[in-house]
C-alpha cells in the first residue's frame, strides 16, 4: 500500500449525517471477490438521482469527500472504502465516523479526517459558495484547507493511524514483530478454551 | 484494587502487548468467517506468503448469499457460486473447519457460534460482520471487523485496537407483557441515537436485562452496532451457564467447574465508573415499529408517523423528512394503518428458535392476509431442525408462510430474497436503511410477534389485535 502525504483536488460536499455503508456500496456489489472494480457501485442508488452530488460537473475528478456525522455506519463491509477509493476519493472529511469504517479506511489507505462540528460547517459553507474550490488534506499536519475561502481546519487522527497512512505500512508485518509475545500469550491460555475440531 | 468494569476485565486478559504510542495488541479467541468478507483477506494472505496462524480458533460458514430454497441444487447465481467456491477452497487450503451449505451445523455465523457453545464468557470474538456484537450476550467482547482486519487475524490471531470507552445502558423496570427483547433493543437505540455509542463498548445492565433469556440477550447485543457501539456486553449469570452447559464446545467435567469459577467473576465491580451512562425504562415500552430509514427512527405501534418538525435539531429534521419521502409515509398516519407487501421472519437478530416459537404461536390456526408474501428463514439448519421437531414449520406453512432453509436471506438481500422497488416489509431484521432489502424496498423493523400478527392482518398489528 502506497503512503499518502497530501491530497489536493476537488472536494464533493455530501451534506448528510448517518451515511451508511449500504448506501456507499449496495449489497449486490459484495459478490466481487477482489479489492477493485467497485467504482460504479459507489452510491449507485443515489446516483440514479440526476441532482445527486456525484452527478454534478467535475465530481468524477474529486479526491475529497466532505460529509456529515457518523459517516460509514452500519455494515462492516470494507468494500465501502474500496468503492470510495476506486472512484477516486482518497479521504473522507466528517465530524465523526463509525468505528469499523474508520479502521477500514486506515487499513486501505483512505484518510478518515475527523473535524469538529463547527469546522465541518465552515467547510460545507465554503463548498456551497464555490463548489469548484480546491481543497487540500495534509496528513502530516492533520489539516484540511480550502485556501480560496481562507478556511483551514485541524482534524483528528491517532498518531498510529497517521504513521500507517503516511508510510503505507504493512500492518501485519508490524504485528509480527511481536511474535514472541503472541507465543508467550498462547502458552498461558487456559486449556479449556474452545478449539474447533477439524472437519 | 481499582473497581473494574466487565469490559476492562475481558480486555486486560487479552492484551498481548501494548507498545508505546501504539494501540494494544489483543488476542482473539474465536474468529468466525463467511463467504462475503473473507476472499480478499485470503488473497492478501496468499500474496504475502502467509499462513493462517490458528485454524483451530477459526470457524467458517456460508450464510450471506446462500440460497434458502433448493439448497441441494447447484447455486444459480454465478457470482454467489464463485464466492462460495472460494470459501470452500480457502478453508480446504488453510485447514479451516467449514460448515457448508447442506451441513446440519450451517447457519448464520452469529447463530451457530452460540449454538455450538463456541461463544463463552470472557472470550474475544471477531468476525467480518458488524453484528458480531451478538456474542456479547455471553459476556464476551465481540465486535465486527473489516476485511483487512480479517486478514490480520488470520495471520496473527491478534488485532491492534485502541481501547474503547465504557458505556452503561441501565434498563430499569420490567418489560410489559407483549414486549420483547426486540422492542427493548429498538427502544434503547431510539434513546441512544444512531451514533450515540460510537467509540464505546456498551454494558447492558438492570433487572429487565437479567430477566431476558439468552436468545433475548443476543437480540439486544446484536443491535448494539445500530446505536454505533463497538460492542455490547451482558454479564454472564446462571441463565448464561444453563444455556452453555452440555453444548458441543462447552468445557466439561472439572474444566466446567473451573470455567464457572472464572466466569462468575466477570461482572462489573461495585463503584466502577462508566464513561457514559444512559437509562431506559423498560416498563414504558410498547411493541416498536420503525418508520424511517435508520433503526433509531421508531415509535410504538400505538403511535402515528411523526412530524419531522417535532425533531430537535435541523439535521434530525432533515433526516426525518428524507426518510418519510423514501418510505412514502405521511406524518400523522397511524402505524396500524400502514399495509405491508412482505413479512420476513429471520436474521441474526431474530432467527433463533425462541423467535420462531413466538411468531408461530401468533400464526397458529390463522392465515396470512391475501396478497402478503410471508417468509420464515431460520437462523441455522439446527434451528430449522428443532423447529420442525416441534411442528412449528406446519403452523407457518398452514398459515401460508414459506418455510425456508437457513441464511441471512432478506436481511440484506444478497441471495435473491429481496423486495421489489416500492414494496414495503415488516421485518425482524436489524437495518431499515434505504434499499437494504432490495433497491427501492421499504423496511419496517419489528419483533417476531408483531411481524407474525402483521402477516395475518395485512397491516401493522400486535398479536392482541387479532
Amino acid at each position: 500500500m502506497a503512503g499518502v502525504q497530501q491530497i489536493s483536488g476537488r472536494a464533493v460536499a455530501l451534506n448528510r449525517r448517518d451515511v451508511d455503508t449500504d448506501q456507499i456500496i449496495p449489497a449486490a456489489w459484495l459478490k466481487l471477490v477482489g479489492r477493485t472494480g467497485f467504482a460504479d457501485g459507489l452510491f449507485s442508488a443515489w446516483r440514479t438521482d440526476p441532482n445527486f452530488v456525484l452527478n454534478q460537473p467535475g465530481a468524477n475528478e474529486a479526491k475529497i469527500l466532505v460529509s456529515g456525522a457518523n459517516f460509514g455506519c452500519g455494515s462492516s463491509r470494507e468494500h465501502a472504502v474500496w468503492a470510495l477509493h476506486d472512484y477516486g476519493f482518497q479521504t473522507v472529511v466528517a465530524p465523526s465516523f463509525a468505528d469499523i469504517f474508520r479502521n477500514n479506511c486506515v487499513n486501505s489507505g483512505v484518510v478518515p479526517a475527523q473535524v469538529t462540528d463547527e469546522g465541518s460547517a465552515r467547510l460545507f459553507s465554503a463548498l456551497a459558495a464555490d463548489p469548484q474550490a480546491e481543497a487540500i488534506v495534509d496528513v502530516a499536519a492533520r489539516t484540511v484547507a480550502i485556501p480560496s475561502a481562507g478556511v483551514t481546519e485541524q482534524f483528528e487522527l491517532s498518531d498510529f493511524a497517521q504513521w500507517q497512512l503516511l508510510e503505507g505500512l504493512d500492518d501485519i508485518a508490524l504485528t509480527l514483530r511481536h511474535g514472541t509475545s503472541i507465543e508467550e500469550y498462547e502458552a498461558d491460555r487456559p486449556t479449556w478454551l474452545p478449539t474447533v475440531a477439524a472437519g | 484494587m481499582t473497581a473494574q468494569r466487565l469490559f476492562d476485565k475481558v480486555w486486560e486478559r487479552h492484551v498481548v502487548a501494548s507498545p508505546d504510542g501504539e494501540p494494544a495488541l489483543l488476542y482473539i479467541d474465536l474468529h468466525l468467517i463467511h463467504e462475503v468478507t473473507s476472499p480478499q483477506a485470503f488473497e492478501g494472505l496468499d500474496l504475502a506468503g502467509r499462513e493462517v496462524r490458528r485454524p483451530d480458533l477459526t470457524l467458517a460458514t456460508m450464510d450471506h448469499d446462500v440460497p434458502t430454497i433448493g439448497i441441494d441444487k447447484p447455486i444459480e447465481d454465478p457470482m454467489a457460486a464463485e464466492q462460495i467456491a472460494r470459501l470452500r477452497d480457502n478453508c480446504a487450503k488453510h485447514n479451516i473447519t467449514l460448515h457448508a451449505l447442506g451441513s446440519v451445523e450451517q447457519g448464520i455465523v452469529h447463530v451457530i457460534g452460540p449454538q455450538l457453545g463456541l461463544t463463552q464468557p470472557g472470550m474475544t470474538v471477531v468476525c467480518g460482520d458488524s453484528h458480531t456484537s451478538t456474542h456479547g450476550a455471553f459476556g464476551a467482547l465481540a465486535f465486527g471487523i473489516g476485511t483487512s482486519e480479517v486478514e490480520h487475524v488470520l495471520a496473527t490471531q491478534t488485532l491492534r485496537q485502541t481501547k474503547p470507552a465504557g458505556m452503561a445502558v441501565n434498563v430499569t423496570g420490567d418489560l410489559p407483557r407483549g414486549c420483547t427483547a426486540k422492542d427493548l433493543a429498538l427502544g434503547i437505540i431510539r434513546t441512544l441515537g444512531t451514533g450515540g455509542g460510537v467509540g464505546s463498548v456498551i454494558e447492558y445492565r438492570g433487572p429487565a436485562i437479567s430477566a431476558l433469556s439468552m436468545e433475548g440477550r443476543m437480540t439486544v447485543c446484536n443491535m448494539s452496532i445500530e446505536g454505533g457501539a463497538r460492542a455490547g456486553m451482558i454479564a454472564p449469570d446462571d441463565t448464561t451457564f444453563a444455556f452453555l452447559e452440555g453444548r458441543k464446545y462447552s468445557p466439561k467435567g472439572a474444566e466446567w467447574e473451573g470455567a464457572l469459577d472464572l466466569w462468575r467473576g466477570l461482572v462489573t465491580d461495585p463503584g466502577a465508573h462508566f464513561d457514559h451512562e444512559i437509562t431506559v425504562d423498560a416498563a414504558a415500552l410498547r411493541p416498536a415499529v420503525t418508520w424511517g430509514t435508520n433503526p433509531a427512527q421508531s415509535v410504538s405501534i400505538d403511535d402515528q408517523v411523526p412530524d419531522p418538525a417535532a425533531f430537535t435539531t435541523p439535521a434530525l429534521q432533515q433526516l426525518a423528512e428524507r426518510a418519510l419521502t423514501y418510505m412514502d409515509l405521511t406524518p400523522g398516519t397511524a402505524i396500524r394503518d400502514i399495509s405491508v407487501d412482505t413479512v420476513f421472519i429471520g436474521s441474526c437478530t431474530n432467527g433463533r428458535l425462541e423467535d420462531l416459537r413466538e411468531a408461530a404461536e401468533v400464526v397458529r390456526g390463522r392465515k396470512v392476509y391475501p396478497g402478503v408474501r410471508a417468509l420464515v428463514v431460520p437462523g441455522s439448519a439446527r434451528v430449522k431442525e428443532a423447529a420442525e421437531a416441534e411442528g412449528l414449520d406446519r403452523y407457518f406453512t398452514d398459515a401460508g408462510f414459506e418455510w425456508r432453509s437457513a441464511g441471512c436471506s432478506m436481511c440484506l438481500g444478497m441471495n435473491g430474497d429481496i423486495l421489489a422497488p416500492g414494496e414495503r416489509s415488516a421485518s425482524t431484521s436489524n437495518r431499515n436503511f434505504e434499499g437494504r432489502q432490495g433497491p427501492g424496498g421499504r423496511t419496517h423493523l419489528v419483533s417476531p410477534a408483531v411481524a407474525a400478527a402483521t402477516a395475518v392482518a395485512g397491516h401493522f398489528s400486535a398479536p392482541g389485535d387479532l
